[in-house]
């Protein structure tokens, strides 16, 4: 009996080793409408996995529940750790980095303090982080607020990538953005991405299957499909559930 | 000629003092959303631990004692502005009207406690010599106690404003007034910002409560002190424009003008009592009507 739990121990660690996130029975009820109904899955470590759905299906409030800017009940494991009722400083210390919907610049502090407040670890990384963004450092004294959309997302994609972080959660990166520019967005996130998980939030279909590996598609707060991205290629899935007619 | 400029300068003294308490008021509505009105209780508190200090120096121990005072007075409005955050607000983040309301009812607590144990006479703070003498200015006579009005005013402006330029803490507030939740989706604890802010907010509040009784008040401080600055300071928040500091510096001295102008020509010449006060308000309604957002217009909710 003691040899079979150690061999459960060793088998849930080593399932917890590959596991960058487990989100279990995630469930969240605003103002008597239920916006996500018992979300379970899991997200392997590396690689890019792209959480996509109809607009309203869940998909901002599932990332924001997973670092506690909701409060759904369920279960959260970051890095095997539970993390359910934690506040979010401390979610996102685990090693999260958040990028979101909006951007969320801080419009009234100049390009640097932006960044300068993203510093939560040693050793910041601005070789790095201008060095893939080098707008950034020529306007690092410029204010957020009066950036370009597309340069507002720069920086906030530069936030995350101040300090190595093991989990990347990035919001519908390309919303609002012109085609030109999603191109070098995408360019630049997967030069950035390094050996960091990434769970991405996109409407653009080119964009997930450009970047994903793995799918995980929301309906109406729940989980309705789980798989590789090149699931995508079925059109009458992606009419079903993205309701998007690929013409293919 | 010198009448009127030694009352304008009586009137930026008073502003001073009246940003003194805004100043902190502003910053937790700027943080926290919160509107505290037991910034009151912490004034008085900071008054009456300045008070029992100066009791013990003889006096009023010159210019060193009294800086002791205007020390201790902060010390002890940060430490309960403190304290009242950690363990009254922040069991209620959530919940922002449960907030305001205990906000109130330790006012009102404090001020029942003041009254219970020092009863409802005022008590006179005793202050050194130079501080109830003028300094001849020309043909001018500029009471010494609107000078450490206006200094403490400037020293803590200036203070605040390089306090939220260098310091992290200060770029953690700044970020937070402008957007909480990411500044914890950056992975900062928050709640250190909310109780520090707190804790600063009380402090001045301390230093106008000591500063308010010995420069406008005989040196005399009573239990419902708080509660009469407070209501000014609340204007001057509204005037200035919620969660702004420059506007709280520019209309604490804009009130204090028109309090002290409008009752010395208004009220001291016509028996007109409530002049002064009158005018403020009325200053209130013209600004809210022309700028509802205040002269900074920083944040409107």
């Amino acid at each position: 009996m003691a040899g079979t739990s150690s061999n459960q121990a060793a088998e849930a660690g080593a399932v917890d080793a590959l596991e960058a996130l487990g989100v279990d029975g995630l469930s969240l009820s605003i103002a008597g409408s239920r916006i996500l109904d018992g979300v379970s899955f899991t997200v392997p470590k590396g690689g890019v996995t792209a959480l996509i759905g109809r607009n309203g299906a869940g998909k901002t409030t599932t990332l924001r529940s997973i670092i506690g800017l909701e409060h759904a009940t369920g279960s959260i494991r970051i890095t095997g750790v539970e993390v359910a009722g934690w506040p979010t400083y401390r979610r996102i210390r685990l090693g999260i980095g958040y990028v979101p919907e909006d951007r969320d610049v801080f419009g009234h502090l100049t390009v640097r303090e932006n960044l300068q407040l993203a510093e939560v670890g040693p050793n910041p990384r601005y070789d790095q982080v201008y060095e893939i963004f080098p707008e950034l450092a020529q306007r690092s004294l410029q204010l957020a607020g009066t950036l370009s959309g597309g340069q507002q997302q720069m920086l906030a994609i530069a936030r995350v990538l101040l300090t190595e972080r093991a989990l990347l959660l990035i919001d519908e990166p390309s919303k609002g953005l012109s085609p030109r520019f999603v191109g070098e967005l995408v360019e630049a996130l997967e030069k950035v991405r390094g050996g960091a998980t990434v769970i991405l939030v996109e409407q653009n279909i080119h964009v997930v299957k450009r970047l994903a590996g793995q799918l995980v598609i929301l309906d109406q707060g729940r989980v309705a499909h789980t798989g590789p991205v090149e699931d995508l290629d079925d059109p009458e899935l992606v009419r079903r559930l993205l309701g998007v007619s690929t013409g293919s | 000629m010198s009448t009127f400029t030694a009352i304008v300068i009586s009137g930026i003294a008073l502003g001073a003092i009246y940003f003194l308490v805004a100043s902190g008021l502003s910053l937790i509505y700027g943080l926290m959303d919160i509107l505290n009105f037991a910034h009151g209780a912490f004034l008085t508190i900071g008054a009456y631990a300045g008070l029992e200090l100066s009791l013990h120096l003889a006096n009023g121990g010159g210019p060193i004692g009294f800086l002791a005072v205007l020390l201790v007075a902060a010390v002890a409005g940060a430490a309960v502005a403190a304290a009242a955050e950690v363990l009254l607000i922040r069991p209620l983040y959530e919940r922002p009207v449960s907030q305001i309301l205990i906000t109130i009812g330790l006012d009102l607590v404090v001020v029942g406690l003041l009254l219970g144990v020092f009863g409802s006479d005022s008590r006179q703070i005793v202050v050194p010599i130079w501080l109830t003498r003028a300094t001849h200015v020309g043909s001018l006579s500029i009471p010494n106690g609107d000078f450490a009005g206006l200094a403490a005013g400037a020293v803590v402006y200036a203070g605040l404003g390089l306090f939220l330029k260098y310091t992290r803490f200060g770029l953690v507030i700044r970020a937070g007034a402008e957007n909480r939740e990411m500044v914890q989706a950056l992975g900062i604890d928050v709640s250190k910002a909310f109780t520090f802010v707190f804790g600063l907010g009380g402090a001045a509040a301390g230093v106008a409560g000591l500063l308010y009784a010995v420069v406008f008040s005989g040196s005399l401080v009573g239990p419902t002190q708080g509660d009469q600055l407070l209501i000014f300071a609340f204007i001057v928040v509204v005037i200035g424009g919620l969660g702004s500091i420059r506007g709280s510096a520019i209309a604490g001295i804009v009130v204090g003008l028109v309090q002290v102008v409008s009752q010395y020509y208004l009220g001291s010449k016509s028996g007109w009592a409530e002049a002064g006060d009158i005018s403020v308000v009325i200053l209130l309604a013209l600004v809210l009507s022309l700028r509802p957002g205040g002269l900074a217009g920083a944040k409107q909710r």
